[in-house]
């Protein structure tokens, strides 16, 4: 009756309150007797802190408390994911302290803490604090952080080395590159970028004196996470007597997947004060300066081959900067999401990547969408351009050359995800990777590029083509992998869904994932209503509060379908199997004879014996007559864990057209074919493709945080870090190939990110292929008009 | 993103308003009293702590300062709480002086350009904004008005710097007045934006004449490029007399920085903001002519 709303493209049912102004974020929540939190940032990128005196700050009207580094009893923030998880690598680990107690180490490092009767006090009291600062030198570039001579940041960091990670065959690597025909060298900057949320970060803390309990709303992806660092890692205050609750979220990106020093501050101000509840709402510029930042890598690439275009080694070194000091998970971004998905969907037999990750006086840099992976694809697809460019093969042609093949799945990539570690290993399970660029190279017209830039040259212009043939990897992963390599949150990776029929036939999930506007809640839905034959109104999705909603670990890395969503599936499937067991009760007959059929429970033979889910329902609810053994109420809970990653792919295509006077790039045209899996909701689809299409976008020509020697960072507002704008893009042409992931019953492969991870590359490489008439073959983004029009400025076309 | 503490006054005359103004005032303490208008410049600074006032006079009350207007001498009035968004919507005004609404309609976003006014940007004069270039290229008067009366300002003598006009204490900015064009006058605005902030890296006006194949009068007015928008007289004086062609507009372009401190910031140097200026000079200057034949 409902089967076909899987696969629909079903209007949100969160929208009507979210774009009617009725959702409840963080900064909408009012309790009674609230005090307000505004943190002192340092305006040093590095400096010891002599003292701070807060007696004036006290002094001021409406301020409740102060609390500087001296006052906070907690531990500093922890560390989840180092370098090579449990494999023995060196890490040095620093992470922030809830307040900043002997130094800073960068630009917006919380130093103290006002708590004011208003927040307009509390920003007031802020300029009454006295710091005795004494600056220290400053580096803010990876690269140079390391060299000899360089400030230093922690002592138990050398040379500013957090670690040093490498993954693949060096032995085979090396000599794959000295024995090849062709090998072509590049270094390539992936710049830090700004993740912008539209609803920046925020907590409120609330200790209740008469239990000793804490609630903590908070703007997080990953609630029941935070509960578990902030008490067994951070506070010392025992797990079961902190709630964590998620409020709507507005947009995060990865930057509220971490564990930040606010959440702690909230929780002991309140505490400090009495209990009265303590909000904290981050401005946007403290957001630029204090939540995390992403990417920030400096690349050595060097890719070799034959001259007919078979690649045979990529060898690559990547300084990546981690910021002053360490976020959350910042370490297992650029190693393992990044390292070991280096390959790409090529076959290239021989890889192998070392990367350094630095401490530099700058924001700490941790996941942000898509993460590490799309500067794993931004270093494969620039590679492959650079060696076609060597060789004089079509960019295309020398993909299809090295691509996996369907017969070679499932692929042990011999520097990926499946290295052995402990004899647990996953492999790439799925994939098919020509029609994907057949399609997108149908499209987008490729044949006749040479005749469109024919024609743009005619009118001044440049114009370029640009391929990116992606692959990721989602639903990050089986537990006994993660278990096997201590990597990841070095915890286990499963979800949980709770399903329960009440007794008028309404339904409830709850799940332990963490909505962030992706439509969680229309998703879900859709699974349930066709799962068990239900109408979408009669179900509502809970979620976003430790205290009624199974433990989750929430929502990132485009798990959330993947793990999430086959919870659902599997705990209907329970639903329906004690309904059925309860329906043969109810008719009088053997189990074996129950068909289900929608929400129609039926004796085989007999339609006219039936009972309804609803009927069902009802009378396990009442619970009068109960078969022996048999439980009231449908109620069920599900904790699932995958069998393995899922690994969406694709080609996206993208055309520039570049005015040779200004620089100025004009993107013509976007195609994207992406195979994500069977869809759940295909409207969803397009807008997560969406937007990540046009996050990755902006990094390749707009965005970019820039600091100068003293770190400062002068792109700190949105007057200076630029956005992409609609006005900017074409229309997005989006087509698809769909391969079932194999390893859950939907079929889906997840795709928050895939837009973000693919796009950068695809409109880098159009870039650089318009300009490939000036000689240039390289450029570091974003691709700026100032920036193209320094390097063709002078510089004769050739024809 | 709170501002520091501040009084507030919304005058409904602007008697009162001038008397909020005056020096002896009531909120007079070193300057601190500030004008609001549309807020569109002045709140963010505040909000960011770059700017703030002891006392905002809201403007935003003086209904006779929200109106546009047919000049006795057959130029145009537009009140200084006129909206981007009223001046658009005027048949008057995009009548007698397309380049308004060539230049606004790019400017900041729906609800900036709902909310801005004209001289809140020109009294504001930053030296990124569209309008002092309007002003100059059309030849406007700023009408200033204080306890002491009217007095009227050139727009050429009233951009003095980054953020500093002729305005002195006590006085408000009132009404822009744009003389009547010549017959066979096109205006043209082209820019270059900086992409973050949408403001101009370059912004050039271009109001030019041409009779009998020959330039007879321009204005070319340039913000974006140094400290103060200015009026580029060795364009100027290039292109009056010359026959307007490609040659001509390209040879007069090239002067389009000459005697200007070239500004670099993070999103274009100096080198490349000055060439933006000739190539778009160059392209106004084209796209006014056509206008204008």
């Amino acid at each position: 009756m409902t089967t076909d709303v899987l696969g629909a493209s079903i209007k949100r049912v969160e929208d009507p309150r979210f774009i009617t102004g009725k959702g409840r974020y963080l900064d909408d929540i009012k309790l009674p007797g609230m005090t307000y939190m505004s943190i002192l940032r340092s305006p040093y990128a590095h400096a010891n802190i002599r003292s701070i005196d807060t007696a004036a700050a006290r002094a001021m009207p409406g301020v409740v408390t102060v609390l500087t580094g001296a006052d906070v009893p907690y531990n500093p923030l922890p560390m989840a994911w180092p370098a090579g998880g449990s494999s023995g690598v060196q890490n040095n680990v620093n992470t922030p302290r809830a307040l900043a107690t002997d130094d800073v180490k960068w630009t917006g490092e919380g130093v103290a803490a006002v708590i004011a009767e208003t927040p307009e006090q509390a920003v007031d009291a802020l300029d009454a604090i006295v710091v005795d600062w004494e600056p220290l030198p400053t580096v803010v570039d990876a690269e140079k952080a390391v060299q000899p001579g360089a400030p230093q940041l922690h002592e138990n960091a050398p040379n500013n080395v957090v670690f040093e990670w490498t993954v693949g065959d060096k032995a085979g690597t090396d000599a794959a590159v000295e024995a090849a025909e062709v090998v072509v060298r590049q270094r390539i900057v992936n710049q830090r970028l700004i993740p912008n949320p539209m609803e920046v970060r925020g907590d409120i803390g609330l200790y209740n004196p008469g239990t000793e309990e804490y609630t903590v709303w908070m703007s997080s992806q990953t609630p029941h996470i935070q509960r578990l660092l902030l008490t067994a890692f951070v506070t010392g205050i025992p797990e079961h007597k902190v709630r964590c609750i998620s409020p709507d979220v507005g947009g995060a990106f990865g930057t509220k997947i971490f564990c930040y020093a606010d959440m702690a501050l909230v929780m002991l101000a309140s505490k400090l004060i009495g209990g009265r509840p303590v909000k904290w709402v981050e401005t946007r510029r403290e957001s630029y300066g204090s939540t995390i930042h992403g990417r920030d890598h400096i690349t050595y690439l060097e890719i070799a081959g034959s001259r007919d275009g078979v690649i045979s080694g990529l060898r690559v070194k990547t300084y990546a900067n981690l910021g002053g000091r360490l976020s959350t998970i910042g370490p297992g971004i650029p190693t393992t999401l990044y390292g070991r998905v280096l390959a790409g969907c090529y076959k290239i037999p021989n890889v192998y990547c070392e990367v350094t990750g630095v401490y530099t006086n700058t924001t700490f840099v941790d996941a942000y969408r898509g993460a590490g992976r799309p500067e794993a694809t931004y270093v494969v697809e620039r590679a492959m351009d650079l060696f076609a460019d060597e060789i004089g093969m079509d960019p295309a042609e020398i993909r299809r050359k090295n691509f996996l093949t369907p017969d070679q799945f499932p692929y042990d990539n011999p520097s990926g995800l499946g290295t052995a570690v402990n004899g647990e290993k996953i492999y790439i399970d799925s994939g098919n990777y020509e029609p994907a660029l057949d399609q997108a190279l149908a499209t987008v017209g490729y044949d006749g590029m040479d005749r469109a830039k024919a024609e743009a040259r005619s009118r001044g212009k440049y114009l370029g083509v640009g391929l990116s043939t992606y692959i990721e990897v989602c639903g990050v992963a089986p537990s006994k992998w993660i278990g096997a390599v201590g990597e990841g949150w070095g915890a286990a990776m499963w979800e949980s869904a709770n399903l329960k029929v009440h007794l008028t036939g309404k339904v409830i999930l709850t799940m332990g994932t963490q909505p962030q506007g992706q439509g969680h809640e229309t998703t879900f839905s859709q699974i349930i209503a066709s799962e068990l034959g239900l109408a979408m109104d009669d179900i509502i999705v809970q979620h976003s509060d430790t205290q009624g909603t199974p433990f989750g670990y929430g929502s990132y890395g485009s798990r959330t379908a993947t793990v999430g969503g086959t919870a659902a599936v599997l705990v209907a499937g329970k639903i329906r199997e004690k309904a059925r067991r309860y329906a043969a009760h109810m008719l009088e007959a053997a189990v074996d004879d129950i068909e289900v059929e929608g929400n129609e429970y039926r004796v085989k033979g007999s339609p006219d014996q039936k009972k309804t889910l609803q009927e069902i329902a009802f009378a396990l609810d009442l619970g009068f007559s109960l078969p022996a053994g048999m439980e009231p109420y449908l109620d069920e809970t599900v904790y699932h864990d995958t069998p393995n990653c899922t690994w969406p792919f694709g080609t996206h295509v993208a055309v520039v057209e570049i005015d040779e006077e200004t620089g100025v790039v004009d993107l013509k045209r976007y195609v994207a074919v992406d195979d994500v899996g069977k869809k759940i909701n295909p409207m969803i689809v397009d807008g997560q493709l969406h937007g990540g299409i046009v996050q990755g976008v902006g990094q390749a020509l707009w965005e970019g945080a820039v600091y100068d020697d003293d770190g400062q960072l002068l792109s700190g507002t949105m007057l200076d870090y630029a956005l992409p704008r609609a006005s900017w893009l074409p229309p997005l042409e989006l087509g698809e190939t769909i391969t079932p992931s194999p390893v859950n019953p939907l079929g889906v492969k997840g795709v928050g990110e895939a837009g973000a991870i693919a796009s950068t590359a695809a409109v880098a490489n159009a870039v650089i292929d318009a300009l490939s008439p000036f000689g240039i073959r390289h450029l570091d983004m974003p691709l700026t008009a100032p920036k193209i029009w320094d390097a063709i400025h002078g510089k004769e076309a050739r024809s | 993103m709170i501002p520091a503490a501040f009084a507030y006054a919304r005058p409904t005359s602007l008697a009162d308003a001038l008397e909020q103004l005056a020096p002896s005032g009531a909120g007079a303490s070193g300057g601190g009293v500030k004008v609001l208008s549309g807020g569109q410049s002045l709140i963010p600074l505040l909000r960011l702590r770059l700017a703030s006032a002891d006392k905002l006079v809201d403007i935003g009350g003086l209904s006779e300062l929200r109106n546009i207007r047919e000049l006795p001498d057959g130029g145009l009035g537009i009140g200084a709480t006129v909206t981007y968004r009223e001046v658009l919507d005027s048949a008057l005004a995009t009548a007698r002086a397309p380049l308004l609404a060539l230049a606004i309609s790019g400017i900041g976003d729906v609800q900036v350009r709902n909310r801005g006014t004209l001289g809140g940007s020109i009294a504001h004069a930053d030296p990124a904004s569209d309008l002092p270039a309007i002003a100059l290229a059309l030849d406007a008067t700023l009408a200033v008005r204080s306890g002491n009366g009217e007095r009227t300002v050139a727009a050429a003598d009233f951009f003095q710097g980054a953020f500093a006009t002729a305005l002195g204490e006590g006085e408000l900015l009132t009404e822009i007045r744009i003389p009547a064009q010549p017959a066979g006058t096109g205006m043209a605005y082209r820019r270059l934006e900086q992409r973050a902030s949408g403001y101009s890296i370059v912004g050039v006006a271009a109001v030019v004449a041409r009779s009998g194949g020959s330039v007879t009068r321009a204005r070319v007015a340039i913000t974006g490029v140094g400290d103060v928008a200015y009026r580029a007289a060795g364009v100027e004086s290039a292109l009056v007399g010359s026959a307007g062609d490609a040659d001509a507009i390209a040879a007069a372009a090239a002067h389009a920085v000459d005697g200007v401190t070239v500004a670099s910031d993070i999103h274009a140097g100096a080198e490349y903001r000055a060439e933006m200026a000739r190539v778009h000079t160059r392209r106004a200057i084209e796209a006014a002519l056509a206008a204008g034949d």
